[in-house]
């Protein structure tokens, strides 16, 4: 196991520059999660961190050695692909021992390896078949065996499940944590998937257009988002926005959000007055209810039942207002009601510049 | 099935059938004139198969004529060439696949433009090379035009299998700890067998019937491959169909073995599994 270190790493295909200058730390044994819109970099990221792609500018260390100039296969790492890319003319057995065969392991450590794997991810009973008689399921989790085999310095994962139904996905899902937790081992995990993200991460990194845009825990992410590219991106259903006025003259800061309506804040943000700013809200923190002391008056144009709770969607003060709630029946389609924004719930961000004020 | 169904179907049948008895006739006719006694070869011309056949023509042409021999060169230029071109045309086909680098859209360009030429054009200046390195009348210098002459199609060919595997498997294999050239040998090429049987077969076929060059190139009885030999069967005065169309019937056995031999890795289906689910 080992730390890795990405210092200020560019990646440019001749004109067109993919990664602005990349830092992170990875600690040792810490799960890292990428996550970010398609196209934004992710895979290639990883793949320079795998050494399948060069890097323009910047340095790569794992374990504190400067790996940029080293060949994948000396730089100690196991990575599990989106396409599993197993070698169809090997068994089970063989793919898993593929790498350990190429290093000279000996016979009865190979044996060894493969069975405590095979074990672990429940693959014994199939270890003589070949890839095209297994499942999409199976096949990925020979790809997980031939990762864990042999004990690398890091594991890389572009998107191992997404390939997967639903049901599976959230099996493996559980199943990489389960495996994280025994192995203990350093993993950078590229995924489109919230859930996902939420659920494994030590951090999680955000990243848009080449950018990391904020590094943190999950929870910190999902509670205070560092803009509203995160605040957009992480959350389902997605978090409201309203666009307004920052006041704060008479010492009540609110927003003022047109058609005579303003919101106040718990504090005064860190802006000029008349300031063009952003007003965001989580669905599930929208209060929905026939009469709510500083609410506004809304109308419901929308109910989405998801049977775990309902999405309303209702239109307030000339826009689109969300809401989710865990209660049933609280309107019907065409009915008036009120909508309220708890201060404590409230995130400002400055249009502009997109940066989180309070 | 609907009445329709079957009326296409059995159509398609017949014309299937049709085609399949227009390529193979003249293959039958010949073998027909090589059993038919000399006697009989015009008064019964036209009939399907002769009242009284005879093996003489295979027992001359193996026994009397320098038939073997000529099998024999055929043999090695036609081995040589296609095992050469494919070896060549693999590591080239690779390289097309999967790497970019500087000059390579004029190395495809040169080589498409290799294939332009009609061949007459090119036997003279050929001629002129060769003949002062003495690799005219031998067959090295034949094997040597014919790589030549086979190389590019034949890499553009294994580029389209290489193109078909994807790109993951031996990035997989040199994370696993495999150096490039590792993951090409154990990963991508018994994967490419397919490819490489084919190619192997095209080059093989093409060297075993060229006659233009051979024609060219060789002039002793020594160095002569089975096209050029066919001919002399034909003499001045009269054309000894009998013993040729035996002889022709010889030189088809070794590409029906060949093909029988390399069948199996021209059945498709060997990258399955390789990716998703
Ligand atoms: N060989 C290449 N030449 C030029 N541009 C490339 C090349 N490979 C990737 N790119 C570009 O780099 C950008 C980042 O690609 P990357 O695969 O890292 O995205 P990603 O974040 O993994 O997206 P996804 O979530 O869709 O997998 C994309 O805009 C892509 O078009
Ligand atoms: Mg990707």
């Amino acid at each position: 196991m080992a730390s890795i270190d990405i210092t200020d790493v560019r990646k440019a295909y001749g004109a067109v520059k993919i990664l602005h200058g990349v830092d992170l730390t990875i600690q040792d044994g810490e799960f890292v999660v990428l996550v970010g819109p398609s196209g934004c970099g992710k895979s290639t990221l990883l793949r320079m961190i795998a050494g399948l792609e060069d890097i323009s500018a910047g340095e790569i260390k794992i374990g504190g050695k400067r790996v940029n100039e080293l060949d994948p296969k000396d730089r100690d790492i196991a990575m599990v692909f989106q396409s599993y890319a197993l070698y169809p003319h090997m068994t089970v057995a063989g793919n898993m021992s593929y790498s350990l065969r190429l290093r000279k392991t000996a016979k009865e450590k190979i044996a060894a390896a493969i069975s405590g794997a095979a074990e672990k991810l429940s693959l014994t009973p199939l270890m003589e078949r070949r890839p095209k008689a297994l499942s999409g399921g199976q096949r990925q989790r020979v790809a997980m065996g031939r990762a864990i085999v042999r004990k690398p310095k890091a594991f890389l994962f572009d998107e191992p499940l997404s390939n997967l139904d639903a049901r599976l996905r959230e099996h493996m899902r559980g199943e990489i944590k389960k495996l994280h937790q025994d192995l203990g081992a350093t993993s950078i995990y590229v995924t489109h998937d919230q859930i996902e993200a939420m659920t494994l991460a030590d951090r999680i990194v955000a990243m848009n257009a080449g950018v990391v845009q904020q590094v943190g825990s999950p929870l910190d992410l999902y509670d205070r988002p560092a803009n509203l590219f995160v605040a957009g991106f992480m959350g389902s259903p997605a978090m409201n926005m309203f666009e307004g006025t920052y006041r704060a003259t008479d010492g009540a800061p609110r927003i003022e959000l047109g058609q005579g309506i303003s919101v106040p804040l718990a504090g005064p943000a860190p802006t000029a007055e008349g300031t063009k700013v952003t007003l965001g809200i989580r669905p599930e923190h929208v209060l929905v209810g026939r009469e709510l002391p500083g609410g506004f008056e809304a109308r419901i144009d929308l109910v989405e039942p998801t049977g775990f709770g309902t999405i309303l969607h209702a239109s307030a003060f000339g826009s689109d207002v969300k809401a989710f709630s865990l209660e049933r029946g609280l309107a019907e389609r065409g009915d008036t009601v009120h909508v309220a924004f708890p201060v404590e719930r409230i995130h400002v961000f400055d249009t502009a510049t997109g940066a989180r004020i309070g | 099935m609907t009445r329709k169904r079957i009326v296409a179907t059995v159509a398609h049948r017949v014309a299937i059938l049709a085609y399949v008895l227009f390529a193979l006739f003249p293959l039958f006719w010949v073998l027909k004139i090589s059993v038919t006694p000399n006697d009989l070869l015009y008064s019964e011309g036209v009939r399907l198969w002769p009242s009284r056949t005879v093996f003489d023509h295979f027992d001359f042409v193996i026994r009397h004529s320098d038939f073997p021999l000529f099998f024999r060169n055929s043999m090695i230029v036609s081995l040589s060439t296609a095992v050469i071109v494919t070896i060549l045309s693999s590591l080239g086909g690779y390289a097309m696949s999967r790497f970019s680098f500087r000059g390579k859209f004029w190395i495809v360009g040169l080589m498409l433009l290799t294939q332009m030429f009609p061949l007459v054009m090119l036997i003279a200046p050929i001629f002129k090379i060769l003949s002062p390195l003495g690799l005219t009348n031998s067959l090295s210098g034949l094997i040597l035009v014919y790589v030549a002459f086979n190389v590019p199609f034949a890499t553009f060919l294994m580029q389209s299998f290489f193109d078909g595997i994807p790109k993951d498997l031996e990035e997989a294999a040199m994370i696993d700890g495999a150096t490039r050239f590792t993951a090409f040998r154990q990963i991508i090429l018994p994967l490419t067998l397919p490819g490489m049987a084919a190619t192997l077969g095209f080059v093989f076929t093409a060297a075993w019937s060229e006659l233009l060059f051979a024609l060219m190139l060789i002039s002793g009885v020594d160095a002569s491959t089975f096209p050029v030999g066919l001919l002399s069967f034909v003499s001045k005065f009269s054309v000894d169909f009998g013993q040729m169309m035996a002889a022709g019937v010889l030189a088809l056995i070794p590409a029906c073995l060949f093909f029988f031999f390399i069948q199996r890795y021209l059945v498709q289906g060997l990258t399955a599994g390789a990716v998703k689910g």
